[in-house]
């Protein structure tokens, strides 16, 4: 019996002119991993909350069509009963946690089903251990962070051990180590539980050689059911991997799924191991950065800034950091490294506890919620019509600002802080969270306008692929203070964790698909037979 | 004021009779007028957060009430219109009308404010020192929209406290004037309810409200559980008591009238003894 089936589904959000899920038809089988793809309001969040019973209970609207899962009609279910068949994890780790502590946390949906106390402890301890959260279980959950905190809310979906698991996003909101740990957890309870998986995910470069099948979105109706390979094949620019595209560009073929297909389909071809650009100089350390800018005017400055909570940790431990006008430098590291208070210090909404900060102007902060800029009742209230013009906002004047999308939303919202006397450093935290390629081109473009019109342009992500192509040099936090600081080719092609697929493939030759395949045509152009139509 | 578990005889104790040992001395503090026995329970709840580690919590709890005691107060001071002793002639004050502020109706606000400084100080006790996650057990075995409303508001707490700080920062870096209060009052309530939405939606994909009852946990009761529903009951048998015995001589109007005598001392002194007793034994209060 297939886990999840939906027969000619059709849904609209109460007031919507347009369905969000447009006469879908498919299924899930059992132990399958699925992905689903498209771009931002294609209806994959819709998707996965009709499969969790959200859609209509929930949410309300017109249903129409059935949808079964674990041979429950959603029509007759609601979300409670169907979590007893389907968990769910969705983007925002903060409001899927609604306990005090992990154990709590973990033993929720199971006491929600009445189960015994010992079949309650068992299904904790077992929980807990899968996920590699038995060290947290007595920790309070307001004392994760948000890598730590998604991990526990996937434990609770996962506590009861459901048929399938609906997840939205989940690794969009974490840095690459977490992201990659997490994906990997989702890979183990696959294989080794045979729990069917279907995540819904940007970053596709990140979870499709787990795949069985990817199905791909678009205003709300399939438009592709493959498997990894066959999707990469037929699917849009805008949904290809990184890999796929450096494929593209180079002449080669098949797109490759994962980097170790890649690199095997390189040494095929007589490019295994790296390959390294004509000019490789060594890695600057920051120290050596800095002294070497001592002169050069200065936008922005640390000099040995230290952030201290009290009674709590230090948070930034003498960073020194300078930013030259007009330079594009992005900021990485795990998740409480340090970077958002960084981003707040230059700002001013923090004081350092020691050290200095030295601005050159006025500094820009765009934090990670746009939403939270947004308090007039219309778009045009919040900015003058010509600034919104600026901005290609005009058309929306007349909207609700919580009506406009998520990439609406962030233009609107860098507009604001923007506006007024030209901002020496604009510096962004998170923009990228949730958005799809198409959105990440357009913002990629703007910060480099900013910075061309003289801004220096700081953005902490966790985004190798966005840091890659727009910014000139990266700085990576760790532990609150910068370990690497030089130029973003260095950075991110040396790294494991924080580099670009195209760099993985290569070794670090190249960041980006179209400079990697510019780079294996000057090592090794492919054969006749092997190249593309 | 979110709760951790601390080592303390408090926290050790079931949640159910740390609730009940909160709410208790709560209730006594609204059945009592004089002064010295409001300000010993307050004394009492005071260290009885110290006692349990979260004195800091209760203290800013006390700070952050304070002007709504001294609202309270100067309300009863402008509309009552007993008591003899004037004290000030404020003339025709719109909207009370002609205002004569005496020194009883004064000092009475004072007591209702003392009264609700020492509810909040109770409450902020209760937030720090009460697992909800184990109250919210309990209480879902008995209704399940009353553990519904109480869970959300729990869970709500700290993610709109976070949800402030950052909307404070975000509003802190738009150039120029800032937005008007009523904007701002609008924007923090639809993302409250946004939240809350969210929050709501993720006790439904828990399960929340299938129907199941959870399994009634069988448990020892320890000398903690003890001494706290003792205290408790302690408490709430003095309350009644001194309501019904008349033991407290307190009149505010016409004159003010707060004798302080060896009843009054004693009362205060058990008071503070019963509220305090429990912490004093401090084996196995760790995890």
């Amino acid at each position: 019996m297939s886990e999840l089936v939906l027969d000619r589904v059709t849904y609209t959000y109460p007031g919507a002119a347009r369905p969000a899920l447009a006469n879908v038809s498919l299924r899930v089988e059992p132990g399958e991993f699925v992905v689903l793809a498209g771009g931002s309001g294609s209806g994959k969040s819709t998707w996965l909350r009709a499969a969790a019973g959200l859609v209509p209970h929930f949410h309300g609207g017109e249903f129409t069509g059935q949808l079964v899962a674990g041979g429950m009609d959603s029509r007759e279910h609601g979300p409670a009963d169907l979590s007893a068949v389907a968990g769910s994890l969705f983007q925002d780790p903060e409001t899927q946690v609604v306990m005090g502590t992990v154990r709590a946390e973990l033993a929720f949906p199971l006491e929600n089903r009445g189960w015994s106390d010992a079949a309650v402890a068992r299904g904790v301890e077992e929980a807990a251990l899968a996920l590699g959260v038995a060290g947290l279980l007595e920790r309070s959950t307001h004392e994760l962070s948000g890598g730590e905190l998604q991990r526990v809310a996937l434990g609770a979906a996962l506590a009861g051990r459901p048929r399938l698991l609906l997840l939205d996003e989940p690794t969009s909101q974490l840095d690459p180590v977490a992201g990659d740990e997490l994906l990997g957890v989702l890979r183990r309870v696959n294989e080794e539980w045979g729990t069917a998986v279907v995540l819904a995910e940007h970053r596709l470069e990140r979870c499709l050689a787990a795949a069985d099948r990817v199905i791909a979105l678009e205003r709300g109706a399939v438009t592709i059911d493959a498997d990894p390979r066959g999707f990469l094949e037929q699917a849009p620019p805008a949904l290809q991997t990184p890999g796929a595209r450096l494929f593209t560009a180079a002449g080669l073929a098949p797109p490759p799924v994962a980097v170790k297909d890649a690199r095997a389909a390189l040494r095929a071809r007589g490019l295994g191991g790296s390959v390294e650009p004509a000019e490789s100089g060594p890695s600057a350390t920051p120290r050596r950065r800095l002294r070497r800018r001592d002169k050069a005017p200065v936008a922005l400055a640390f000099d040995r800034v230290w952030f201290e909570i009290p009674r709590g940790p230090a948070v930034l431990k003498g960073v020194d950091l300078a930013l030259a006008p007009g330079e594009r430098v992005a900021l990485m590291g795990r998740n409480g490294a340090g970077k958002s208070t960084l981003l707040r210090l230059a700002a001013g909404l923090r004081e350092p506890t020691r050290g200095r900060i030295a601005r050159g102007g006025r500094v820009a902060l765009l934090l990670q919620h746009p939403g939270d800029y947004l308090v007039a009742e219309t778009v045009g209230d919040e900015l003058p019509l010509d600034v919104l013009a600026a901005a290609g906002l005009d058309a929306l004047a007349d909207r609700h600002p919580r009506d406009l999308s998520g990439g609406e939303r962030q233009r609107l919202a860098l507009a604001i802080v923007l506006e007024g006397e030209p901002s020496a450093v604009v510096c962004l935290d998170e923009p990228t969270r949730g958005m799809d390629r198409g959105h990440k081109d357009v913002l990629a473009a703007h910060l480099r306008e900013l910075a061309e019109r003289g801004s220096a342009v700081l953005v902490a992500t966790h985004d190798a692929e966005f840091a890659a192509q727009w910014s000139e040099r990266t700085v990576l936090l760790g532990d609150g203070a910068p370990v690497a600081d030089a130029p973003t080719s260095e950075v991110l092609g040396g790294g494991w964790y924080f580099a670009t697929q195209t760099a993985r493939i290569l070794g670090g030759g190249a960041l980006l698909p179209e400079e990697g395949a510019a780079l294996l045509r000057t090592h090794a152009p492919p054969a006749p037979a092997e190249v593309a139509p | 004021m979110t709760y951790r578990r601390r080592s303390s005889p408090l926290h050790a104790a079931r949640a159910g009779v740390g609730s009940l040992f909160c709410v208790v001395l709560a209730g006594v503090a609204l059945s009592f007028e004089h002064p010295l026995l409001l300000g010993a329970l307050l004394v009492a709840v005071l260290a009885a957060g110290a006692a349990a580690r979260v004195g800091g919590v209760v203290a800013r709890s006390l700070l952050w009430g304070l002007p709504f005691a001294v609202l309270i107060a100067v309300v009863n001071a402008l509309v009552v219109r007993d008591g003899l002793t004037v004290i000030a002639r404020l003339g025709h004050l719109a909207p009370f009308g002609e205002v004569d502020v005496t020194l009883e109706a004064t000092a009475y606000g004072a007591i209702l404010g003392l009264r609700a400084l020492i509810v909040i100080a109770c409450f902020a006790l209760h937030s720090a020192a009460v697992d909800p996650d184990e109250l919210l057990r309990a209480f879902r075995r008995l209704s399940f929209r009353s553990a519904l409303t109480a869970a959300l508001a729990t869970r709500m707490v700290p993610v709109l406290a976070r949800d402030a700080r950052r909307f404070r920062d975000a509003q802190r870096c738009r150039p120029g004037r800032p937005a008007a209060r009523l904007a701002l009052a609008r924007a923090v309530t639809s993302g409250a309810l946004d939240r809350a939405v969210d929050v709501a939606a993720t006790l439904e994909v828990r399960g929340y409200g299938s129907g199941a009852k959870p399994a009634r946990r069988r448990r020892p009761w320890s000398r903690h559980d003890l001494a706290f529903a003792a205290s408790a009951l302690g408490l709430a048998a003095l309350g009644v008591a001194a309501s019904v015995g008349g033991w407290e001589s307190f009149d505010a109007y016409p004159t003010l009238l707060a004798p302080v005598d060896g009843g009054e001392l004693g009362l205060a002194a058990v008071l503070l003894a019963v509220a305090l007793l429990p912490f004093a034994d401090r084996r196995g209060i760790g995890r």
